[in-house]
């Protein structure tokens, strides 16, 4: 016997769409609410910034003002003070290839194979180094440029890196201190830890920048620009610990009992055994934390770099151009939303790749 | 001695008194080397300074405040900025997160979209970029004369001027109290009025509590009216300047749209998650109960994701609080920024350090026992879903 299977017959295109969109009175309300917001700001949007902006330098600021939409010329007249600072002109190119280097060392840091300790640790401090050689200099021919110099998107990574690089080990230890068997040691660490949570991070890099100096001898004050990062990096490692600590809560106990039945000294459990699993559980958490500290190395704008917000402050507001700051934080937003974005992306990627794994 | 230093006790002792010994040791000696410091330059430690007077003026104070005024006045002027900055924002991103997060959670793809475009964009610019944005943005607005008027109110670059009614504090206080209660008095009897009243009653009930709680406000205004002036105190142009109503200034309108912004973007993934906390049981058995879909709704899932939402709210909350920090940035006077400014013109940095440690402490603890209170109000009894 032959058996026929009668498929429903495939809906229409168009009653598909009503289907999803005007099934009930309320939902086919609330369609079009949302339809006529997104068509108005979509609308609004592309003709400010697309069909009435101006791009070209040619008619210089009076013609780009006189414009009904966007000017995008002070970005092609600023980028470079946007992006650099005030970093030498003819050496610009040695910034760029810095942040390249930085970028590159994240998006090698987050391919799978290069997650151990070793490995990682080599790739961050040969990016971190290649970028303090390239942007320093004073050596292989290159002019040296001090740091006081330095700014835009590149003082914002260098920034970034430094505090996730200084961080993140420091970050361990206090996990590690935390969730020590000895009471004295594990409550002065948590002390430290929920003291420095509980202030806001502009009252630490203000500390770190202004205060420190009254309370630290001459040969240990070192540069301001290095004072702010070991401030920030203080900051991102209280929250790292806790999110280290929480990772190594999720490791079941006999992991390490087993560890230590098999005779394994304290580091080799807590090298091969315990920091492994916790490191797995905390890497949503650990992204999150990334993302969130780079969006928050904008902060030293208030003790006074020239990292990318001053700069862009610093590109609209001289002369000509005063009346472009709408471009320019555009601009900069778009930056900040690039690597954010991306990365929170692939903390979501990360999360769900993880959660096939668990059996 | 080797045989002591083998006893697992005396060592354990041992490296805890020097971890503990080293860190006190340390911050001691920067105690120390900061006063002798600030003895060079003249400065004694102590806090007598708080009675002086600090000789510069503040833009923004909720109290009175003039540069007569002593430091304790100005440090207690900065917390009430801070928690009145900190309050209105935390409010406005609650009504902005929670829109947000249920055009995230609704049926309809549409509004999903926009819900998840808007938290996509905001969550992903700091707050301190839409800060210096929307800062500039007002202060390039027209000056008073071209100021661009709606609802009696004029938004100019020197900040927006909203009408005020020519009433006693003590007055209006008591009218925005009778307002609110217009508002929760028919909600808490939609919820203690038993089901089985007949709907046209219970809703009469409800209509006759607003109305008079509505009158009662009115007759208050009316009575803490100040004589001879018109109810309602327009601004208005009066040469270059603009005169009457009240003032909000472009510092404290950029602070607050940019943390209702900010903070509504997280607050919506907060909501969304709530929502999503709720079994999909629950809401299927309540709806199998015969229970209309607005029912379901508030009877069920919003108090079940209240209570998943709670504990990471407040500590978004308490994020919000410190974020009010950013008003340095564009010269508001928060906590901070008097901190600031006091180590900048007394010079007393280790004293104003410890206040400013101090105050925060005690915004966050007390932000933190009463969500304590709140959860433990509202937690369920039983052992079936504990928030």
């Amino acid at each position: 016997m032959e058996m026929v299977v009668v498929a429903p017959p495939a809906p229409s295109r168009l009653e598909d769409l009503k289907r999803r969109f005007f099934a009930t009175p309320l939902q086919a309300l609330l369609s079009l609410i949302s339809l006529t917001i997104m068509a108005f700001i979509v609308w609004k949007l592309l003709d400010w910034a697309v069909f009435s902006a101006v791009f070209t330098t040619t008619g210089g600021p009076e013609a780009c003002q006189a414009a009904a939409g966007a000017c995008w010329s002070v970005i092609a007249a600023r980028w470079r003070i946007i992006l650099f600072g005030l970093y030498p002109f003819e050496e610009q190119w040695r910034s760029a290839l810095a942040c390249v280097s930085v970028v590159v060392m994240t998006v090698l840091s987050c391919i799978p194979a290069f997650w151990t300790g070793r490995r990682i640790a080599l790739i961050w401090g040969a990016g971190t180094g290649l970028y303090y050689v390239l942007m320093k200099g004073g050596v292989l021919g290159l002019p040296y440029v001090g740091e006081e110099a330095w700014g835009g998107l590149a003082l914002t990574l260098f920034i970034f890196v430094t505090t996730c690089l200084i961080g993140f080990p420091l970050a361990i230890c206090l996990a590690l201190l935390r969730r020590s068997d000895l009471p004295w040691i594990s409550r002065t660490t948590g002390l430290i830890i929920d003291g420095v949570r509980s202030l806001p991070l502009i009252s630490i890099l203000f500390t770190f920048a202004v205060v420190l100096p009254f309370a630290l001898p001459q040969w240990l004050q070192g540069d301001k620009l290095y004072r702010v990062i070991l401030g920030s990096a203080l900051f991102f490692s209280a929250y790292q610990a806790e999110i280290v600590r929480g990772g190594m809560q999720g490791v079941p106990a006999g992991q390490e009992e087993a560890a230590m039945a098999l005779g394994m000294s304290y580091w080799q459990r807590i090298g091969r055994i315990v920091l492994p699993q916790a490191m797995r559980n905390a890497l949503p958490a650990t992204i999150n934390q990334f993302v969130i500290s780079f969006k928050e190395t904008s902060l030293v704008v208030i003790v006074g770099f020239f990292e990318i917000l001053a700069s862009g402050n610093a590109a609209y507001g001289t002369g000509e151009w005063r009346f472009a700051y709408v471009e320019v934080y555009a601009f900069i937003a778009f930056i900040y939303f690039i690597f954010v974005f991306s990365l929170s992306r692939y903390g979501a990627y990360l999360e769900r790749r993880m959660a096939v794994g668990e059996r | 001695m080797v045989s002591l230093l083998r006893n697992q006790k005396v060592r354990n002792a041992l490296l805890q008194a020097l971890y503990v010994g080293s860190l006190a040791a340390m911050v001691l000696a920067c105690v120390m080397i900061a006063r002798r410091n600030l003895a060079e330059q003249g400065i004694t430690s102590g806090f007598d300074f708080l009675f002086k007077s600090t000789g510069w003026d503040v833009n923004f104070s909720l109290l009175p405040a003039t540069a007569n005024d002593p430091y304790w006045w100005f440090f207690l002027i900065g917390i009430v900025n801070t928690l009145f900055l900190g309050t209105t924002g935390l409010i406005l991103a609650t009504i902005v997160g929670t829109i947000v997060g249920l055009a995230r959670t609704s049926s309809n793809e549409l509004a999903r979209l926009l819900g998840r475009t808007y938290v996509d964009i905001f969550r992903n610019i700091p707050l301190i970029l839409q800060v210096f944005f929307w800062y500039a943005l007002i202060t390039h607005l027209p000056t008073p004369r071209a100021a661009h008027e709606a609802f009696g109110m004029l938004l100019t670059s020197r900040g927006l001027y909203v009408p005020v009614p020519n009433v006693a504090g003590i007055a209006f206080a008591a009218a925005i109290l009778g307002v609110i209660a217009a508002i929760a008095l028919p909600l808490w009897l939609g919820r203690t009025s038993h089901l089985s009243q007949p709907f046209g009653e219970r809703v009469g009930i409800q209509l006759t509590a607003a109305a008079t709680a509505l009158a009662t406000a009115a007759i208050i205004l009316a009575l803490g009216r100040l004589p001879d002036l018109p109810l309602i105190d327009f601004p208005a142009l009066q040469g270059l300047n603009l005169k009457g109503g009240m003032r909000i200034p472009p510092e404290f309108s950029a602070l607050a749209i940019a943390i209702a912004i900010y903070g509504g973007s997280y607050i919506a993934e907060i909501v969304r998650g709530g929502f999503k906390a709720v079994g999909k049981g629950q809401m299927e058995a309540a709806l199998s109960l015969g229970l209309s879909p607005w029912r379901v709704f508030t009877l069920v899932r919003l108090p079940l994701a209240l209570r998943a939402m709670l504990p990471i709210l407040a500590n978004q909350y308490v994020w919000l609080m410190k974020a009010t920090t950013m008003g340095i940035a564009v010269g508001f006077t928060d906590f901070f920024m008097i901190v600031a400014l006091t180590i900048n013109h007394s010079g007393q940095t280790l004293e104003v350090i410890g206040i400013l440690m101090a105050g925060f402490l005690a915004i966050n603890l007390s932000l933190a026992a009463v969500f304590n209170r709140i959860n433990k109000a509202i937690a369920l009894k039983g052992n079936q879903l504990r928030g």
